[in-house]
Order: structure tokens, then C-alpha cells, then sequence
């Protein structure tokens, strides 16, 4: 792999920067792998990453239906925090957060990580009792967390608006100033590259069809491009976990539903931190580039359309404009939707399936940008030792039957 | 914006009806003898199909009736509407 440094920056600008090396491969796809990850998207090609790199794992392959940062990588709205309720999950979220603090770096790719602070605001009075509950039980994890009040909030965020006649009205908030946002075109690509060069086979345009199994065990995929042959095959297909554990005979507790996200013209800094609200469910930050990067929660019903109804897009907005007024007059330039897995607990699935060699990793709903390194992490090791890590041991498909949830619905501000 | 039929009250906007999920979920005439695989089957597990889907909706601010729906989950295509204790229509697709 040809280093990104200084000075390759200074050597290929003497060729004006044509002879830069493709960032990845497109290899034709073997007949025969150890490992196939079905889902090109950033959890597939970590999980792949670290097959290789953590555990050897010689001949690993991703197969992507479509195009890599095509899916939910490329859609959501690039938040990264790791300070939730319960403690499995708390546990989970700050290794992967640990992981993103260090990801620059390891994958020579700037992913434009920014630890902004995070800011989760409460408007009730039971929200400021949620929030403090969760600040104390983040605390307690050794996550960084704290109080501000309105009037610290608006030395920080001076636009917003915390006059207590407000529509929602601003009481208090959680900061996470170790949370914050990083690019999430840099992570998918970042990710593809340093796959790549680890020797992994990106196979994109390639859709699995179905999955070969013989007595009980998982011997390979049918795919678009034929079949290949795998030891051993882990799904990571979000919105569609649903329809590939069908080929396999097998059914998850999820439901697929658009998840929606917008962004403005590009303006002046005004927003230095990320603003978040689970009680209204919106979430906004700015881009670098200036945008208004805003988020809503999922949409009512079950779709895979990749398409939202205005009506939760509106909600969020008028939410945001009443937050933060002077947007009002922001014209928004894109909108768009992808299709999120949501779990019945709001946490992910993550770990072995009664098909042997075949394990899923999904159920992630709205927060999987931000577990990205570390969902790939835990399911390269669940894969490679045939048996969960302790983070992802809780998250097994038995806990729907042994009732042992982890419910971060609500309890933890799980607007993402 | 969808526009959906209320059997009873004809095509209004979408944000007139709330979503009750999968149709056709039958409650345990007794409770007390499930297995626990068989309340997990109840309580979490839905089709989630890609392609045509057999829901419920209730026209909340409207008469608040329960309904069933058939849609097609990746066009949005609503195909046909019936009320509950009917029967769903013929797949035919």
C-alpha cells in the first residue's frame, strides 16, 4: 500500500498527482475463502480487517451488492459517542470509541475525527433525572460525562436558545466532550483501503443469493457472480439481515425501517458541537464544509425503500428550528434515507447462529456508525474463535428467548 | 407522504394513521403454557418481509379504528385494505 504522507504528497505532485495507486482492488472473486463477509459496508470491512490483522486469517473476502460507502456507511450522520446506560452496552460502545481515538493513525486515512463534545439536551424534569441517572452509571464505566447547565450550554452553543418560554425549553444537558463526529465517506474508504492492503478481497457488485449449507453447516454463498466456497461466512447486512438470514432458514427479531438525515447549504461556523435531543428526536452538527448535517428518528413503519416520509423529517426540523431559531432560514439541500435494523432492545445482535459457521452481526438500528471499529473487532474475534467475546457475549440471539435484554430504548437518550 | 384508505373513511394522509406492525398476530390463548421459545416467537419475532407485507394500521386522528394493510415494503405500494376478522387477499404477486 503506498503510504499517505507529507512527502508522497510533495513526490506525486511532481506528476500532478496522476500516478497515485487506486486506493483498492477490484479482484475477479476466488472460488475458495476461509472467511466470505456478506455487506461491504464499514462493520463487514472492519470485521474483515481485523481477521486478518488480529487473528491471521489468510484468505478473507467482502462481497458488497453494491458499492462501497453506497449504504448506511454513506448515510448517516457521522456521530460518535460511546455514553450510554447499561453497562454491556456502555462497554461496547467505549471500545469502539477507544478504538476511533487511535483509527487515524492505524489506517493511514485521515477520517476527519473530531471530538467536538457532544451535547445530549433534557427539556423535563424527568429528562434532567435521565440524565443524571446515566451521567453517574457513565461515570461509573469510567466514560467521560457531565452536567452542564443551560447557561454553560450557552457560553459554548451561543445560537441556541434557552429562554424558559421556549417551545422546549432547555433545562440541562449531558456533554461527552470525547464525543463528536468523523467523516464517514474517510471511514468507509479508510476502512476498504486498509482491508486491501492486508489482503483482503473487496468484490463489489456482487450479491449473495443464497447460502449453501450441508447438514447444519455453512459452506459457502450463491452470489451473483457464482458460487464461492468459504470456511466460514458472517453477515453484516443491516437493513437486509433479515432477507439473508432467510436463506439461511433463519429468522431474527428485527425490523427495517428508513432512518433519515438531511443536510443544508453550506454556511459560516456557527455550531461547534454536536446537539442532540431524545425527547424530540433531532440531532444536528456542521460539517466542515460548513453544512447543517441534521438527523431525525426512524420512521414509523417497515420499509426498505431507502426512502423517508417528510412527516418525521418535518418533526425534527421544527424541533431544530425551535432550538435553534436562527436556522430558520437555512435552505436544506439534500435529503436522504437508508435502511436501519432495528432490534426490539435497541441493541445490536452480534455472535453465533444455530447454522454452524455462519454468524451474525446486526440489529444495530440506529447507532452503528459510532460502534464501527468496534463491532468489526468483537465479530473478527467471534468468528475466528468460534465463541463470543466478553463485550459481545451479551449481545447473543438467546437473550430474546432468555429475556435477559438489554434495554437502552429510552433509558439512555438513543437518538442517534 | 403516503395515502392511505381508511376502509371507513376513504384515502386520507399519512400522518393521520399510527403503525401497529405485522397483522395477524394471534395471542396466546394460554399464556401460561408457552414455552419460552414460543413467547420469544410472540413478542419479538416479525417477518420484516422485503416485498409485500401484511400490516396493521390505526386511523388515530381520524376514527381510530384498527385496519390491515398490503404494502410492498420497498415501492411503498399500498395494495389493497381490509378490515380486521377478514381474511387477507390472494398473493398476487
Amino acid at each position: 500500500m503506498q503510504k499517505y504522507s507529507f512527502l508522497n504528497l510533495a513526490r506525486n505532485a511532481l506528476s500532478y498527482h496522476e500516478n497515485w495507486q487506486r486506493a483498492w482492488r477490484s479482484p475477479e472473486p476466488k472460488s475458495d475463502y476461509d472467511v466470505v463477509i456478506v455487506g461491504g459496508g464499514g462493520h463487514g470491512l472492519a470485521t474483515a480487517y481485523y481477521l486478518v490483522k488480529e487473528h491471521q486469517i489468510g484468505r478473507v473476502a467482502v462481497l458488497e451488492k453494491g458499492f462501497v460507502g453506497g449504504g448506511n456507511t454513506g448515510r448517516n450522520t457521522e456521530i460518535v459517542r460511546s455514553n450510554y446506560l447499561w453497562d454491556e452496552a456502555a462497554h461496547i460502545y467505549e471500545f469502539s470509541l477507544k478504538l476511533w481515538e487511535g483509527l487515524t493513525q492505524e489506517l493511514n486515512f485521515n477520517l476527519m475525527f473530531s471530538q467536538r463534545g457532544l451535547l445530549s439536551l433534557g427539556h423535563t424534569l424527568q429528562d434532567l433525572r435521565d440524565i443524571q441517572r446515566r451521567i453517574n452509571a457513565n461515570v461509573l464505566n469510567g466514560i467521560d460525562s457531565e452536567f452542564v447547565t443551560p447557561e454553560q450550554i450557552k457560553e459554548v452553543v451561543p445560537i441556541i436558545d434557552i429562554s424558559p418560554d421556549a417551545r422546549y425549553p432547555i433545562l440541562g444537558a449531558s456533554l461527552q466532550r470525547r464525543g463528536g463526529t468523523a467523516r464517514h465517506d474517510a471511514l468507509a474508504w479508510g476502512l476498504a483501503r486498509a482491508a486491501d492492503s492486508v489482503g483482503v478481497d473487496i468484490i463489489q457488485n456482487c450479491e449473495v443469493t443464497g447460502i449453501r449449507r450441508e447438514g447444519g453447516i455453512a459452506r459457502g454463498v450463491e452470489t451473483s457472480r457464482g458460487f464461492i466456497k468459504a470456511g466460514k461466512v458472517g453477515c453484516v447486512t443491516a437493513g437486509n439481515s433479515g432477507v439473508i438470514a432467510a436463506m439461511a432458514g433463519l429468522r431474527l427479531p428485527l425490523e427495517s425501517r428508513p432512518l433519515q438525515a438531511c443536510v443544508s447549504e453550506p454556511i459560516k461556523p456557527v455550531l461547534n458541537m454536536v446537539v442532540m435531543s431524545n425527547a424530540v428526536h433531532a440531532y444536528i452538527s456542521q460539517t466542515d464544509r460548513g453544512e447543517l448535517l441534521c438527523g431525525a428518528g426512524v420512521d414509523s413503519y417497515n420499509g426498505y425503500a431507502q426512502r423517508g416520509s417528510p412527516s418525521t423529517l418535518e418533526h425534527a426540523l421544527s424541533a431544530i428550528v425551535e432550538i435553534f431559531p436562527r436556522f430558520s432560514r437555512v435552505r436544506m439541500l439534500r435529503q436522504w434515507a437508508g435502511t436501519v435494523d432495528t432490534c426490539p432492545d435497541a441493541c445490536p445482535i452480534i455472535g453465533l447462529t444455530p447454522v454452524k459457521g455462519l454468524y451474525f452481526n446486526c440489529g444495530w438500528g440506529t447507532g452503528g456508525y459510532k460502534s464501527t471499529p468496534g463491532s468489526g473487532w468483537v465479530f473478527a474475534y467471534t468468528i475466528a474463535q468460534d465463541r463470543p467475546h466478553k463485550l459481545n457475549e451479551p449481545f447473543s440471539l438467546e437473550r430474546f428467548t432468555t429475556g435477559h435484554l438489554i434495554d437502552e430504548h429510552g433509558a439512555a437518550g438513543v437518538a442517534h | 407522504m403516503l395515502l392511505i384508505e381508511c376502509p371507513w373513511c376513504g384515502p386520507r394522509e399519512e400522518s393521520e394513521f399510527s403503525y401497529s406492525g405485522e397483522a395477524h398476530i394471534v395471542r396466546p390463548l394460554q399464556p401460561e403454557e408457552l414455552s419460552d421459545e414460543e413467547w420469544a416467537d410472540y413478542l419479538f419475532y416479525r417477518k420484516n418481509l422485503r416485498g409485500r407485507y401484511l400490516e396493521q394500521w390505526n386511523h388515530a386522528a381520524g376514527c381510530r379504528r384498527f385496519f390491515n394493510a398490503e404494502r410492498d415494503t420497498v415501492t411503498n405500494e399500498i395494495k389493497s385494505v381490509y378490515k380486521p376478522g377478514e381474511s387477507p387477499p390472494e398473493d398476487d404477486s
